[in-house]
């Protein structure tokens, strides 16, 4: 009886789903509430949770609930704890959720919000959850070890060596669009610089309260750091309005660019306790609780959509990013759908905090379907703008000028209805001197949440500081991703150039550390450096390049998956990895193909390199360039940019013939051959307490 | 039904604290008075530090994503 009334509650589910997305795809033409891609979103995942992933979990991967865990195996207290699956649940989120889910689908809402939307809602069910969950499974059978040691034990030595120098380059690509995102988000406007630049000061008082005044009260000292944050949104008018101070703070995207790089070197190096720790607490739990503020503003303020669902720059002419939407849209919007950086999250501590294997599936496959909710919401709060406004924000001034009258002018060009008014009126509203080409992301989703927001508590006196609160929310994470990730970087290098040269392994040593520091800033400060100058906005050449450098690790992850899954004779599901991994190959491998030899020089950087040489050739000086010199340097850069994404090819194709070299040598053996470890019978105890 | 909003208020502040890379400092005394009674267990200011050590310190793990 009751397993009839289930079937009927999900049947209506369905039927409630199928009605909203018949709302919205009939709708066309007229804007919509976006409380209809809640809906939506929320369907779809309910039944791709129960159904789907059940499936994975019992057929597939067949998670066994008396097999021992890591936590329980190794249990220290200390890295390996048994955990209760929602605490887990929370700690894996807040580890994979960050800029990326949130820049990506702003970035695509230039084709309409449709194509993003369906991307994200596909791409999470049957893609990036599905590797979240399996790359988690298949650690956890393994004593919770990372993904390179996973790579090396069932692919071989080789390729285990291939992945982890890709890991290294796509830190550096990384880190530079992180910090190009804050660049773009900071130039020029004194509010929003005051306000990061007071979190270092914020930061390091927490840190000597946290240390010696009350040492390990976290919660204390957040709700301090929080307090003075606030306060400092507050002070960032005052700034603002004093033009001594607003000149001190007023910086340009180059000034800016050599703080940051001096910034991520010093951070970087500073005892850990200082800085980087207090600072995480802060930007962990700011982000989380923006994230919950803004899914309870969007579900009750319900904005309409202004952008279309499609817009004409499905074509690839699109201002904000080029390319056509296959393959460029599957790069642009990475996390959110699939993204390869979480295996390296799904390999890290949450195998080693699982209490029970059948838990995977709600932490893997559960946490990647609210990641992607993040995306949708980024979605929803980009195309709730004006589609005018959306583009003069996102498109580079070499395209739309400086002006509000000529980007205007460019933009009704467009189709699409824009004055001069509304985008001064725009900059006005969230206290900015102006918003046009404020490329990145970051601040088209601080105007769409300081709407919503706005709408929630404040009304529109507001709203210029819901805005910089939500730039001070986006910057303050990717400046902790920046000092962390420096210091990752830092390891790998001498990780990977101590096999050359062996004094600089030595990770106590403060001459390697100085020397490994200033190599990984200046490689991701190249990058940045070069972002920051280019005329079409950088993010057109190095989100891409992330994009890319992403979905190669998530193809590598997903090869690794489909070879585990035929090393323990599941022959039969491995299609549940085998079309991810390919649509995921045939993306990255065409876009990267794309990128390089695509004779259109706004896509191709070979292209790009040919039409600086003629120039040269002719005496021609192109902007950005303002000498022969810089001619020579642009081009050099578009050889950079190429080479680089040659090499993500060359790992993702590599590691494929890897791949199928252990998928044919599993299939002709008679018996499973996948390295578990040894199955141990779970403690009673833990069996019991599952529920 | 107190007792379950105590729980899950307990829930929430372990996720919280898990979040920046600090576990449960009782789970952990009760793990080393069970397991390990001989061995000196760290107080809480000690545990909190090599905490803050293993998540940040680092070996090249990266404990966050984009």
């Amino acid at each position: 009886m009751s397993s009839v009334i289930a079937k009927l509650g999900w049947l209506a589910f369905a039927m409630l789903g199928a009605f909203a997305f018949a709302f919205i795809a009939l709708n066309r033409g007229e804007s919509i509430g976006a409380i209809w891609i809640v809906v939506a979103t929320v369907c779809v995942f309910a039944i791709a949770y129960r159904f789907y992933s059940q499936f994975i979990a019992s057929r597939v991967l067949r998670l066994d609930p008396t097999r021992m865990t890591p936590a329980y195996k190794f249990n220290d207290g200390l890295d390996y704890v048994p955990t209760h699956k929602y605490v887990l649940f929370g700690h894996h989120f807040a580890a994979i959720a960050g800029a990326g889910p949130l820049v990506g689908p702003i970035l695509a809402a230039q084709m309409g919000y449709m194509p993003g939307m369906l991307w994200l809602l596909t791409g999470v069910v049957f893609a990036g959850a599905v590797q979240d969950f399996t790359v988690l499974f298949i650690s956890t059978r393994r004593d919770g070890r990372s993904l390179g040691d996973l790579i090396k034990s069932e692919l071989g030595r080789i390729p285990g060596t291939i992945a982890l120098f890709g890991t290294f380059f796509i830190m550096l690509v990384l880190l530079a669009v992180l910090a190009l995102i804050v660049v773009k988000a900071l130039a020029e406007s004194p509010w929003g610089t005051f306000t990061v630049a007071a979190t270092i000061p914020i930061a390091l008082l927490m840190g000597v309260y946290a240390r010696y005044v009350r040492p390990g009260a976290i919660g204390e000292v957040s709700l301090i750091g929080f307090i003075l944050l606030m306060m400092s949104i507050v002070g960032g008018q005052y700034v603002q309005e004093i033009p001594s101070l607003a000149a001190l703070f007023t910086l340009t995207g180059e000034q800016l660019t050599w703080l940051l790089i001096a910034y991520g070197f010093v951070a970087s190096v500073l005892p850990i306790w200082l800085l980087l720790a207090p600072r995480d607490y802060l930007s962990t739990f700011l982000k989380i609780g923006t994230i919950v503020g803004l899914a309870i503003g969007v579900i009750f303020v319900s904005p309409q959509l202004k952008m279309p669902a499609f817009t004409q720059f499905v074509d690839g002419s699109g201002p904000v990013w080029s390319g056509s939407l296959f393959p460029f849209l599957f790069i642009t919007i990475a996390c959110g759908a699939v993204s390869g950086f979480h295996s390296l999250i799904s390999s890290g501590t949450t195998p080693k905090m699982i209490r029970n294997e059948t838990d995977a599936r709600f932490i893997g496959y559960g946490a990647m379907l609210m990641e992607s909710f993040v995306a949708i919401m980024a979605l929803v709060a980009a195309s709730t703008l004006e589609p005018g406004v959306y583009f003069a924000m996102n498109s580079p001034a070499a395209i739309i000028g400086t002006t509000a009258e000529s980007a205007a002018q460019t933009i009704s060009q467009w189709g699409f209805y824009i004055t001069p008014e509304m985008i001064t009126q725009t900059a006005k509203d969230v206290g900015e001197h102006t918003i046009i080409s404020r490329t990145g992301g970051a601040p088209t989703l601080a105007v769409g949440m300081a709407h919503i927001l706005s709408e929630f508590a404040g009304g529109k006196a507001m709203m210029a500081f819901w805005y910089h609160f939500a730039i001070l929310f986006e910057a303050l994470f990717i400046l902790t991703a920046v000092d962390a990730g420096t210091r990752a970087g830092r390891f790998m290098l001498q990780d990977l150039l101590g096999a050359f040269i062996p004094s600089m392994k030595r990770t106590d040593s403060l001459v390697a550390n100085l020397i490994a520091t200033a190599l990984c800033v200046a490689g991701w400060g190249y990058f940045l450096y070069q972002g920051v100058v280019d005329p079409l906005g950088g993010i057109n050449t190095l989100w891409p390049l992330f994009g890319i450098s992403n979905q190669m690790l998530a193809g590598v992850a997903l090869i690794l998956c489909t070879s585990v899954l035929f090393k323990m004779k599941r022959d039969r599901f491995a299609w549940v990895t085998i079309i991810p991994t390919s649509w995921v190959l045939v993306c990255t491998l065409t876009a990267a193909w794309q990128k390089i030899f695509d004779a259109n020089p706004r896509i191709g950087f070979l292209a790009h390199a040919n039409k600086y040489k003629e120039a040269v050739a002719n005496g021609q000086v192109l902007a950005p360039a303002k000498s022969i010199e810089q001619m020579q340097q642009v081009i050099f850069n578009d050889y950079v940019n190429a080479s680089l994404a040659a090499l993500f090819m060359l790992v993702l194709i590599s590691m494929l013939g890897f791949g199928i070299r252990t998928v044919l040598q599993a299939r002709a053996l008679g018996r499973p051959s996948a390295r578990e470890a040894p199955f141990e019978l779970l403690p009673a105890e833990a069996i019991i307490s599952k529920t | 039904m107190l007792n379950r909003i105590i729980r899950a208020g307990r829930y929430v502040n372990q996720s919280l604290r898990l979040m920046v890379g600090v576990p449960e400092y009782s789970a952990y005394v009760t793990h080393m008075a069970n397991v390990h009674p001989d061995q000196p267990v760290m107080s809480y200011e000690k545990f909190f530090r090599e905490r803050q050590e293993a998540r940040y310190g680092g070996n090249g793990k990266i404990s966050r994503c984009c």
